[in-house]
This record gives structure tokens, sequence and C-alpha cells, in this order.
């Protein structure tokens, strides 16, 4: 088997949940100039909620197949995240639209703590195992494995990226983000409700999070009310390695991370010479962090100074 | 006639500063009026409380008959009130098409706006050439042009505009008053501000002059045009 190729081929996997949730970092950033800390836990929540669906209708006995079941889980997922982005930003944020930037920062944070201890008392503190209702296949792929779900995590979120690519670039709602982007001033006085396009934001970020989280749950085949901690905090790396406010630019960064993380998981023993093992792989996310914070703080993708109209 | 935008002593204030004090004026359908004052006078705080993008702290807005005080510029821009912001306001990362596109944005009927985006092309070539490229890459009269053209695509009743000749050559500035000569001629009414006192009062049916806030002339814009004291404070003659 190759080592190589199958460690890209999981960092790509892992890379594009990343990317997914690094999006909604993103857009709210790019609009709001805020980091939506509680992002990471709105994907744990769409990975809890589709699991509690399936569980019910495992536990009830529901004669479907086991992608139709998990497709139900996902599909409850998508608007109860999607309400919960549009209610952190009602309730938490909008209320301090005009307050010095450090305050939504902190609300922000403890949103995300607020929020962890609700999926904590909901679905207590076990790990909670995603069932085996997905295609357990796998396939040989230039001498290395890739499994079905595999696939399907790189296939879902390719639509998705291209989907929210032409949505931004190509529909009057991308416009009006993009011009409430530059200027919520100048978007106004295009007719712009600033307030309507920062809770689509909201809502859609959190959708496709909600698709991350059940993703991400089914890869690992778990899920857990504090999941969501490290996956924000990788995907907010991810977010700034590619520029943040900047969508091409998450996206770059997410798989860039995955890969990153994966192929230095793979190796860390070898170049430690065995002194650090795989189970540090945590730890590259946030070296890859620290360095472009230091040599690049606008990311990849992102421009140097920012031109606010 | 009967006023299209009636304010009546408006008032914006800053922390300890007053912008814009107890000010009244009118604006008839179909009517040119503008106002001249120097630095400071508090010309775009008038403006901007009028397309509500700032608040105010008294006096009442009537546009059209309806009380508009309370309303954000969103929601004035539909009522038929656009403002070609100070400096032009360009969204310079978009291109020069998409930000015709934001101009219509208020409008459902999307196939009557592509022709007149053609049709702004065809009138101005520059613009056309450019419609894929970044307007923030356009020259300053360029974008004043695109933002004057931008504005008129929400079909506003009253065009409110905050300098457009600042800081441009003779020939721009020919060809936006030219523009808003054919505005003016399809029914639009416009308030204009404007420091270049001479350009303002030739294009305009009526005056007012403002100074710290407050009115302290109006009247007809050739009789103006006339009047000694105003020819020294701002034509420095
Ligand atoms: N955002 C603001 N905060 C505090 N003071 C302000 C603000 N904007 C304007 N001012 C003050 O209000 C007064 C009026 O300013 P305004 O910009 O309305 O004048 P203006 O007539 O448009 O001037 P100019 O000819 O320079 O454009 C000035 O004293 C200005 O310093
Ligand atoms: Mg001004």
């Amino acid at each position: 088997m190759d080592i190589l190729v199958q460690q890209l081929i999981n960092g790509l996997v892992l890379g594009s949940v990343y990317a997914l949730v690094a999006l909604g970092y993103t857009m709210v950033y790019g609009i709001l100039e805020l980091i939506n800390f509680a992002h990471g836990e709105v994907t744990m929540f769409g990975a809890m909620v589709a699991l509690a669906v399936i569980s019910a209708l495992l536990g009830a006995g529901v004669d479907l197949p086991g992608v139709v079941i998990a497709l139900l889980g996902l599909l409850t997922a998508i608007p109860a995240c999607m309400l919960l982005g549009y209610g952190i930003e009602r309730l938490a944020y909008r209320p301090l639209r005009h307050a010095p930037r450090l305050a939504p920062l902190i609300t922000a944070i403890g949103v995300s703590i607020v929020l962890q201890n609700i999926a904590m008392l909901i679905w207590g503190r076990q790990y909670i195992s995603f069932p085996p209702i997905l295609p357990q296949g796998y396939h040989t792929l230039l001498g290395a494995r890739i499994t079905d779900v595999q696939i399907l995590i790189l296939v879902a979120s390719l639509v998705l990226m291209v989907a929210l690519t032409l949505l931004v670039q190509r529909t009057q709602l991308g416009r009006a983000m993009r011009a409430t982007a530059q200027s919520p001033q100048l978007a106004g006085l295009m007719g712009v409700d600033a307030n309507r396009v920062i809770s689509l934001t909201f809502i859609i970020g959190s959708g496709i999070a909600a698709v991350a989280g059940v993703l991400v749950s089914a890869y690992y085949g778990l899920a857990h009310y504090y999941m969501g901690f490290l996956l924000g905090l990788k995907a907010f790396s991810a977010a700034v390695l590619g520029g943040v406010g900047n969508l091409a630019g998450a996206m770059l960064g997410g798989l860039l991370l995955g890969v990153i993380e994966s192929l230095g998981a793979g190796y860390i023993g070898d170049i430690t010479g065995g002194f650090l093992g795989s189970n540090y792989q945590d730890v590259f996310a946030f070296f890859v962090l620290i360095i472009v914070l230091i040599v690049r703080p606008s990311g990849l993708l992102g421009k140097p100074s920012h031109d606010r109209a | 006639m009967s006023d299209l935008l009636a304010v009546n002593k408006l008032r914006v204030v800053y922390g300890q500063i007053h912008a814009v004090q107890d000010l009244s004026l009118t604006v008839a359908e179909h009517e040119r009026v503008c106002l001249i004052g120097a630095n400071g006078a508090g010309k775009t705080s008038l403006l901007k409380a009028i397309a509500g993008m700032i608040p105010h702290r008294g006096g009442s807005v009537q546009f059209a008959g309806r009380n508009i005080a309370h309303l954000s510029a969103h929601q004035i821009v539909p009522l038929g009130i656009t403002l070609v912001p100070e400096g032009r306001g360009i969204f310079t990362r978009m291109s020069v098409a998409e930000n015709l596109a934001m101009g219509a944005y208020i409008r459902r009927d999307k196939a009557v706006v592509a022709v007149e985006i053609d049709a702004i092309y065809q009138h101005y070539p520059r613009l056309g050439e450019r419609r894929h490229q970044p307007a923030g890459q356009l020259s300053g009269g360029e974008q004043q042009l695109l933002a004057i053209n931008r504005a008129l695509l929400s079909r506003p009743r009253l065009l409110l505009l905050d300098e457009p000749s600042m800081g441009l050559a003779p020939l721009m500035v020919k060809a936006i008053f030219e523009t808003l000569r054919l505005a003016h001629q399809q029914g639009v009414a416009i308030l204009l501000v404007e420091q270049n006192a001479h350009l303002a009062l030739a294009h305009s049916d009526r005056a007012y002059i403002m100074a710290n806030g407050q009115i302290t002339q109006h009247g007809n814009a050739a009789e103006l045009a006339q009047d000694r004291s105003i020819q020294h404070a701002y034509f420095g003659e």
C-alpha cells in the first residue's frame, strides 16, 4: 500500500470537512469582521441532531435503506442548524452590532460554551457512535484505499463548495452579500437590507456546518458534545491560512490543512525519530496557524490590506 | 407645484457637534435645487439624514406626502429617493456591470434593467469597454458617471447628489452635468450639493445657501447668482 497516496487521500477528505466549516467562519468574518467562535458548536449540533434522528428511526424499526435514514438525519440537521445560526446572530451578535469589537468576540466565546453545555445536558458526556448504516465498502486507488464514506465526503463537499461559489458570484443575493461586506452603508443606499443579508449569511453558513458535522461524525463513527471545539479551531486556522474573509481561501486553506495534518501525522514519528507519535496530529493546525500569523497574516489568498469603501 | 420633499426643522447631532440645526427646505416634483455651503456647513449630514443613513434628533422629513424620517436607507430607496454619496461610493472590488446591477437591486423587471444597462454602455463607451473590470480601476470621473448611472437605475423620483464634481477635470464635470440634465428631462427631481457655486446655480431652478447647519438664504437660482454677497462669499469675486 502506498502510504504517501493514502495520507493524501485521508488529508483531502478531512480537509474538505475543514473547508466546509471554514467557509462559515470566513463568510461571517467577511461581512461583520467577527470571528463567530460558536460556529464549531453549530457543526457539533448538526452531528448530534442527525444522530438523534437516525437512532430514533432505527429504534422505531423503520424499514428503510441505511442511506435514506442517514439522509433523513441530515435533512433534519440542516434546518435545525440554520435556525440555531439565525438565533445566535439575532440574540447574541445583533444587539452588539455597534459595540466595541471586543464585546462580540467575548460573546462568541460565551455562546460557544453555552452551546457545549446545552448539548451536554441533552445528549450527555459520552461518545455517541454513528451506526453503520452507510456503505462500508472501499476501492483501490493508486495503491491506496479509499472508502465509500470518504468518496461521499469528497463529493458532498465539492458540490457544496461549487454551489456556494455560484451563489456568491452569480446571484443577486451573492452580490448583495459582497456589497454588504465591502460597505453596509453603501449597500443600504442600493436598497439592501444589511440585517437580512447578515441573517442569510449565518443561515447558509450554519446549513453547510450541519452537513460538515454529519460528514465528520460519519467519518470517525463518533460524535461528542465537545467535538465542535477542536473542529472549529482547526477550521478557523484553515480560514486564516487561506485568508479570512476569502471564500476560495477557506476552501484552499481547509484542504491544505487537512493534507498537512495527515502527512504530518504519518511522518511525525520518522521525523522525530519516534519521539512524537501520530497522536500529535492536532498540533499541526496550530503550528500552521502560528506560522501564517507570523509570515503572512493576511493568509494565502487574502489581500495584504483591505479596502473598505 | 406640490412639494415632493419637505424637510422641516431637521436637526442632526454628533455628540457635541450640531451639524444640522432646525433646517427646513423643499424640493418640488421635477425641480432642480442646489445647496451651497462651505466646508463643514453640514451639507453631507443633511443628505445622509434625508436618505436614512444617519439618525436625526428632531424635525420631520416628508416625501411624497409621507413621513420618512424614521425609515432607514434600504426602506427609503424603494420609495424613490437615491443618494449618490460624497466620494462616489463605488463598490471598488466589483465589476462595472455588478455595480450597475446593484443599482437595480430593488427592481423586479430585470429584462428592462438589462436593456437600460445596455443603453448606458452605448452612451458611455468607457463604461461598456470596462464592464467586466473592477470598478476601482476606473478614473475618478468614470467612477462618478458610474455612480450616477447606478443611482438612476433604481428609478428615483428624487436624486440626491453630494459634490459630484469634486476633484474632477472640466471635461468630466461637463459630462456629469449633461447626465444630470438628461435625468432631469426624464422627470427626476434633483437636490444637488456643491461647493462649486457657479456650476450649481447654472444648473438649478432654486438654491439654498447653508452655513453652520442652517439655511442663510434661499431663492431663485438665477437671482442668487447675481447676488453680491453670494458672489463675494462663494465665487471668490
Ligand atoms: N461622523 C461624524 N462624527 C462627528 N462629527 C461629524 C461627523 N460627520 C460630520 N461631522 C461634523 O459635522 C459638521 C458637518 O459636517 P458635514 O460633513 O455634514 O459638512 P459638509 O458641509 O458636507 O462639509 P464638506 O464640504 O467638507 O463635505 C462638521 O463640523 C463635521 O466635522
Ligand atoms: Mg460633505
